[in-house]
């Protein structure tokens, strides 16, 4: 049974589509991320989900039972906000028990709770101290805590770790992850950072315009994006798209190696490729060009792990391939994906 | 199960509940602006609409009733040989001493942001005149310019301006009392537009002030180059403000000169409080307060713009 | 603006000499006051000396009669009650209407909250009269009660303003938390917006129990006997009989209450400019 299910799910403000039309199952105990662009609906949607906002158009359910007009307190469903909204005034244990305090636990059986769910972060030091007091990963975890308590059906992030610095962030990410799938709740998590939803999440659907673009495994998403949106977005360098016979054909960076470094192989696609600049990053290369042969206004990049040594200058014209399995086509108005390549297309 | 349990019970509740919700929070907002709109509109609105009536009827502290007269009420209330002067003095009173009032707090506001020693002190001071009420200021402005014992007799004596023995009578000259009346509303006013630019100029983010320094600007350019013209529309806020608190004000006048010496320094304000109560003739007091009303009304118009033109901003 | 620091002698020299200057501007009538209030009869009323310089002893003796022997802590009785009765009714109805303005406002909120700050401009030398006869048609002319019921009408727009910028800077994430917590709307913001919302309070309390202390015109139309009267009106009229003017307890009347509001102010004044920075602001 989907833990959380959105039926044609919209929701308009003003003159704007925020949501539009969404359909979503989650499974059981899976870490589901909404990634898109900042205005993409991933934050509304899930606020729709939680009940802070009222939707214009369809049906949310949780645990099977429609909670479309349920307030956020009967939805059994827990909260982070990216801002963690701990409450100042409360110590860390206060601002824990606070949910049971709200669904009128007795008093006396509130402190093992509490207890209970700052075991299970780790913050059993920290309760009395204050939010001020704690620092950002702390924070994290006292929100994570506080959400857990209730033990709800579901627990809905709304991109928790923006507003920690770049070097806390991937160890929180590492704990969030180790957190979810100890815990088992279904999860979903919003983020317009791809790296951290490739690293996140069991399954990720990317939005766009209030549309879900596409719903799969990262695998999925970054090896078989459905259209040109989802190819872009997700993947840093983006794919490289070239307009060739009336169709677009991508390829990722990392699949576009020196010829001489990789060798002859069958169903290979090779181009010309006049280099415009090298950067060198230590565990890569990025090098930029274009292609003349075929699409002389695609800006190419090509990214060389370190271990390909083949010198590459600027100026240079060198023969580039790409494997034929790796070679992606796309409709050129709908942008959607047409034919993936295979191993033994001949280009 | 229980959860499948507790959710079904919920749910035949739920449609109920939620429409109460929904229906409350669309409703929120004006519930709870409501109460505080309805005073206003009894205390303030129902009033108003009173003073226009009365001013368009014949009425007086003794009436049973409001008769319509039209404009004859407006005619007496202009004909009235005193009202000439005290639209005068109106004009005179609030554009001195506002003007004044805007070049000063200017610079005290600059002075009071800059950091020195002391100046928490200076700030007390500088706040007495406003946060002591105004009856008790004009008290002890009474006493300072006493015909007799005013201490600045004693310092015109030492500057020659006056003989030994020699006294100012502040306010028992036309001309003398009107300064008079102005600088008090001067001093009284001085501190409340000092405090609305002190926040005008906390707005104000360093960086730019500093963007000019490293441009090569030196002290005067910046002032008037970049500060003040940033300061502007909180300037015009806090102008406006005295303004509007100057032009009906009447305290000032009715304590420190009762209005004269003979009508020398009556304004609207306090031209209409004699009328109105002193006199009993409510219908040609609130005349003479209405009289105000355009001028206000036109400073209402000035301030909603500039607020609006500041929320775009 | 960071604190300017100037850097120049002369730019110190400059910003001592003025604050000089504007700090004997504001405050000689004050230190003229505070010196005649201690002078003995013998002493004030001669104009051969200095008058800086006290010939006689200082005397408390003016102080004492003013407390004593005049109905001057009735007025500041009065004073207080007035105060704090206005004080409780203005944020009765001037929090929830900031609550709305700060949270929930649509553009016709907007509007309505404008026109509410609007009514501020409405002065009281227009609506004294109407509300005069107002007053004595309910039966409260001569009752400090008049103006209990009178003066919300210019503390509710200003103590609105304030407490929404106050409320805009509290983040809306804590009250949606607390929703999503368990708790219903109005539980929420109780819970969560009240408390850190306590110092925003209290600065409009203390302003506007200020505010009702300033009034003249009404306080004037409406009460007529001195023990209903308020400092402000009390003092000019019934201080002064007649011709004669007791002036050192008139000057001690008005030190009494100038010294302590001007003190209380300047511990509130940073409070007071962010308040207004606040609300001048767009959340």
């Amino acid at each position: 049974m989907a833990v959380v299910e959105t039926k044609s799910l919209r929701k308009e403000f003003g003159h704007t589509m925020a949501v539009d039309g969404i359909d979503l199952q989650t499974d059981e105990g899976e870490y589901l991320v909404l990634l898109g662009p900042s205005g993409c609906g991933k934050t509304t949607l899930l606020r729709l989900i939680a009940g802070l906002e009222h939707p214009s158009h369809g049906d949310v359910l949780i645990g099977g039972q429609v909670v479309t007009h349920l307030p956020p307190r009967a939805r059994q469903i827990a909260m982070v906000f990216q801002s963690y909204a701990l409450y100042p005034h409360k110590t860390v244990f206060a601002n824990i028990a606070f949910p049971l305090a709200a669904t009128g636990m007795p008093r006396d059986q509130r402190p093992a709770k509490v207890r209970w769910a700052a075991s299970r972060l780790g913050i059993d030091g920290l309760l009395d101290r204050r939010p001020r007091q704690l620092s950002g990963g702390e924070r994290q975890r006292v929100a994570l805590a506080r959400a857990l308590v209730r033990e709800p059906q579901v627990f809905l992030l709304d991109e928790p770790l923006s507003n920690l610095d770049a070097k806390l962030r991937s160890s929180a990410r590492d704990e969030l992850k180790e957190f979810q799938q100890r815990v088992g709740i279904t999860t979903i998590y919003v983020t317009h950072d791809q790296v951290e939803a490739m690293g996140l999440g069991d399954r990720i659907a990317v939005l766009n315009e209030g549309k879900i673009q596409q719903i799969g495994t990262p695998d999925e998403i970054y090896h078989h994006p459905a259209n040109t949106f989802v190819a872009t977005f997700v993947g840093s360098p983006p794919m490289n798209l070239l307009t060739s016979d009336g169709k677009l054909l991508g390829f990722r960076p990392e699949q576009f190696l020196p010829a001489s470094a990789v060798g002859e192989r069958p169903g290979q696609m090779v181009f010309d490729f006049a280099v415009t600049r090298v950067e060198n990053l230590g565990s890569d290369r990025y090098v930029y060009g274009h292609l003349p042969g075929v699409d002389p206004e695609a800006k190419v990049i090509a990214k060389l792990p370190s271990t390909v040594t083949t010198p590459v200058y600027v100026g240079d014209r060198v023969p580039f391939v790409v494997s034929g399995g790796d070679l992606r086509y796309f409709n050129q108005q709908t942008g959607t994906l047409t034919a993936a390549g295979e191993a033994e297309v001949k280009p | 199960m229980t959860v499948a349990q507790r959710s079904a019970g919920e749910i035949t509740m739920g449609p109920r509940r939620e429409r109460y919700l929904l229906d409350r929070e669309r409703l929120l907002g004006p519930a709870l602006m409501a109460p505080a709109v309805v005073y206003l509109i009894l205390v303030v609105g129902y009033p108003l609409v009173l003073a226009f009536l009365y001013a368009f009827s014949d009425v007086t502290t003794g009436s049973q009733s409001l008769h319509f007269v039209g404009f004859q009420t407006f005619v007496a209330a202009v004909k009235d040989p005193v009202f000439l002067t005290t639209l005068r003095n109106t004009f005179v009173f609030t554009a001195i001493s506002q003007a004044l009032v805007v070049i000063l707090s200017t610079v005290l506001a600059f002075v009071l942001t800059a950091n020195f020693h002391g100046r928490w002190f200076v700030r007390f001071l500088v706040l007495l005149p406003w946060t002591t009420p105004v009856a008790l200021s004009a008290v002890i402005w009474l006493w300072m310019l006493d015909s007799i014992f005013s201490p600045f007799d004693w310092f015109a004596q030492l500057l020659g301006i006056v003989p030994p023995g020699g006294h100012i009578v502040f306010l028992g000259q036309s001309d003398l009392a009107m300064g008079s009346v102005i600088a008090l509303q001067t001093w009284r006013i001085l501190p409340l537009a000092t405090v609305i630019l002190m926040a005008g100029l906390s707005a104000i983010p360093a960086e730019v002030s500093d963007a000019a320094e490293v441009d090569g600007a030196g002290f005067w350019r910046r002032l008037f180059g970049i500060t003040l013209p940033l300061l502007s529309p909180v300037m015009t806020v806090a102008l406006l403000f005295g303004i509007v608190f100057t032009f009906t004000d009447m305290a000032a006048v009715f304590v420190l000169t009762g209005g004269g010496p003979g009508n020398a320094t009556q304004v609207l304000a306090s031209w209409a409080f004699y009328k109105g109560i002193s006199g009993g003739n409510l219908a040609v007091g609130a005349a003479d307060a209405l009289i105000m009303f355009p001028v206000l009304l036109g400073l209402a118009v000035i301030l909603l713009r500039i607020a609006s033109r500041a929320e775009v901003s | 603006m960071a604190a300017a620091q100037p850097r120049t002698v002369r730019g110190r020299a400059a910003i001592y000499l003025l604050a000089i200057g504007f700090a004997a501007f504001s405050g000689f009538p004050f230190l003229w006051a505070a010196l005649t209030m201690v002078r003995q009869d013998s002493d004030l009323y001669v104009t051969t000396h200095n008058p800086f310089v006290l010939a006689k002893p200082p005397t408390l003796g003016h102080v004492t009669d003013l407390l004593r022997n005049t109905p001057y802590l009735q007025f500041i009785l009065n004073n207080i009650v007035i105060g704090l009765a206005t004080v409780v009714i203005t944020l009765a109805l001037s929090l929830p209407a900031a609550y709305a303005l700060a949270r929930l406002s649509g553009r016709w909120g907007e509007k309505v909250g404008i026109a509410i700050f609007l009514t501020y401009l409405v002065p009281p030398t227009l609506l004294f009269l109407p509300l005069s006869r107002l007053i004595t048609v309910i039966g409260l002319q001569d009752s400090i009660w008049s103006l209990v019921v009178v003066y919300p009408g210019f503390t509710i727009p200003l103590s609105t303003w304030l407490l929404m910028g106050f409320l805009r800077s509290i983040p809306r994430d804590i009250e949606e938390q607390a929703q999503v917590d368990g708790y219903s709307r109005l539980e929420a913001v109780v819970r969560t917006v009240f408390p850190l919302a306590l110092p925003g309070i209290f600065t409009v309390v203390v302003f506007t129990f200020t505010l009702t202390m300033q009034d003249f015109i009404y306080a004037l139309a409406f009460i007529s006997s001195s023990s209903s009267m308020t400092v402000s009106v009390g003092v000019p009229t019934v201080l002064i009989r007649g011709d004669v003017f007791y002036w050192q307890s008139l000057m001690a009347s008005a030190i009494i209450v100038a010294i302590p509001v001007a003190l209380l102010y300047n511990v509130f004044l940073g409070r007071f400019i962010r308040g207004f920075t606040l609300g001048a602001v767009k959340g």
